[in-house]
């Protein structure tokens, strides 16, 4: 029985790989993350620039807000992009027919979601340093906040993009579904920045524990009802 | 052995009966040819019997699975050609058929090796495996789709139109896939059109209208053969 168990861990693991490998192939050969996402994410940062005097001090205090904001909307485009991957040409309809587990296909996806946008993060970390004269007070603090926040985004916009694709309207309706279920994931992670950026007096330690709380429920729940999601 | 067996199988497409009551029984290593007019219900077949589609009411066995409740268990085992390709545009050739070979739980040397088996099938020549899929012809798809498919070796082969946009030799190719998956004691399910091509194959022809079973050579003898009706024909 254990043997079984370990095994089929083991197989989940494995598969999730292969659609994560998969998934980070096509968007190397793609590059939709390199010339489509992260330009439109460092313009609105700018953008953000603008609407705000291009004041330094004021840009500096709203600076994990409007980075967090800016991730969001990125999200969006990196999920749509996941999502479309499978239904371009009815690749879906193979998974369900290879037998794969649908929490392997979701962990895979979310890994690939994950890891394009840790790059979104880095990037858009120096544009607010760059841009908006940010400084790091407290670099593990921020890079366990962008780690914990990614992997909520990745795992709740990897489901809710599948959800999205069954309801067959996925471009338009994904930001109405996602946008709201990440509230939780902008406010604390806006917290836990006001923090690890000195831009205000927050415990951003205990904000980080609500993202890493939201993350791993996002993981569990979203490897469980994967499945039905992708069924028609 | 009976691979597939459907009574009074009725499945719904939204609110419309795609199937409305049918009746199928096929052994295995049998060929069968599906043929009907447009809008028949060959592909909702086909589709129910990959165990994509739940029944509404009847019976469906699929490789001794009622797909009633046990439609994930049939998956793996068979294997579906539809009209999409099912193929990842940004990836080569050869990487879209090693994945689906590992993604079906082959692993390492073995995976590429079928896969090397199944591209020569399909004639896919080392020049074309190593080609994204979205420069190749649309013949070149549907033939590395096939190939997809064949890294499987299924035991139910589930075939929607295999020809279509294929040259003679990618045609030439689906058949020999077809006889030698049917001599390694698979059984295959073929909706075609072209008739005649299929027909060589396949001594067996089910008649589809409606939803319905509306003939079937394999019993045509005993009597039991019924009036397909206006559209029902061959080529219609």
């Amino acid at each position: 029985m254990l043997v079984r168990g370990v095994g089929q861990v083991r197989e989940l693991f494995t598969d999730a790989g292969l659609v994560a490998t998969r998934d980070l192939r096509i968007e190397a050969r793609s590059r939709v993350l390199l010339n489509q996402v992260a330009p439109f994410a460092l313009l609105v940062l700018v953008l953000f620039g603008f609407a705000l005097d291009a004041d330094q001090r004021t840009l500096r205090t709203f600076a994990p807000g409007l980075f967090w904001v800016t991730v969001l909307l990125a999200a969006l485009l990196a999920v749509q992009r996941s999502a479309s991957i499978e239904h371009a040409d009815d690749a879906h309809t193979g998974l369900r027919l290879s037998g794969m587990a649908a929490a392997s296909v979701f962990l895979g996806k979310a890994a690939a979601v994950f890891i394009q946008l840790m790059v979104l993060e880095v990037l858009l970390t120096i544009g607010i340093v760059v841009l908006y004269g940010s400084e790091v007070d407290n670099p593990v603090l921020l890079v366990l906040t962008a780690v914990a926040a990614a992997v909520g985004v990745a795992t709740t916009g990897t489901l809710y993009g599948a959800l999205a694709s069954g309801l067959g309207a996925r471009d338009t309706l994904l930001p109405i579904l996602l946008l709201p279920v990440l509230a939780p994931v902008l406010i604390g992670a806006t917290r836990s920045f006001d923090d690890a950026l000195g831009a205000a007096a927050v415990d951003g330690w205990a904000w980080l524990g609500l993202l890493a709380v939201f993350g791993l429920v996002a993981t569990v729940l979203g490897a469980l009802a994967h499945g039905a999601m992708i069924e028609d | 052995m009976s691979v597939v067996e459907l009574r009074g199988a009725v499945a719904l497409l939204g609110r419309f009966p795609a199937l409305a009551g049918i009746d199928l029984s096929v052994e295995a290593g049998e060929t069968v040819l599906i043929q009907g007019p447009n809008g028949a219900g060959k592909t909702t077949l086909l589709r129910l019997c990959a165990g994509l589609l739940r029944p509404t009411a009847g019976e469906v066995v699929v490789l001794g699975h009622d797909l009633t409740t046990e439609r994930r268990a049939v998956r793996r085992r068979v294997a579906l050609l539809g009209h999409s390709t099912g193929l990842y545009g940004d990836l080569t050739v050869a990487e879209n058929i090693s994945f689906w070979a590992r993604a079906a739980g082959l692993s390492g040397a073995d995976a590429e090796s079928r896969a090397s088996t199944a591209a020569g099938l399909m004639g896919l020549d080392k020049r074309l495996l190593s080609r994204t899929v979205n420069v190749l012809s649309a013949g070149q798809r549907r033939r590395t789709s096939i190939a997809t498919l064949a890294v499987r070796r299924p035991e139910l082969w589930l075939l929607d139109e295999p020809h279509a946009g294929l040259d003679q030799a990618g045609r030439n190719a689906v058949d020999s896939l077809i006889s030698e998956a049917v001599g390694a004691g698979a059984t295959v399910l073929v909706s075609s059109h072209e008739l005649e091509r299929v027909r060589s194959l396949s001594p067996r022809v089910v008649t589809v209208a409606a939803g319905m079973v509306v003939a079937d050579s394999s019993s045509s003898a005993s009597g039991t053969e019924r009036d397909v009706g206006q559209g029902g024909g061959p080529g219609a």
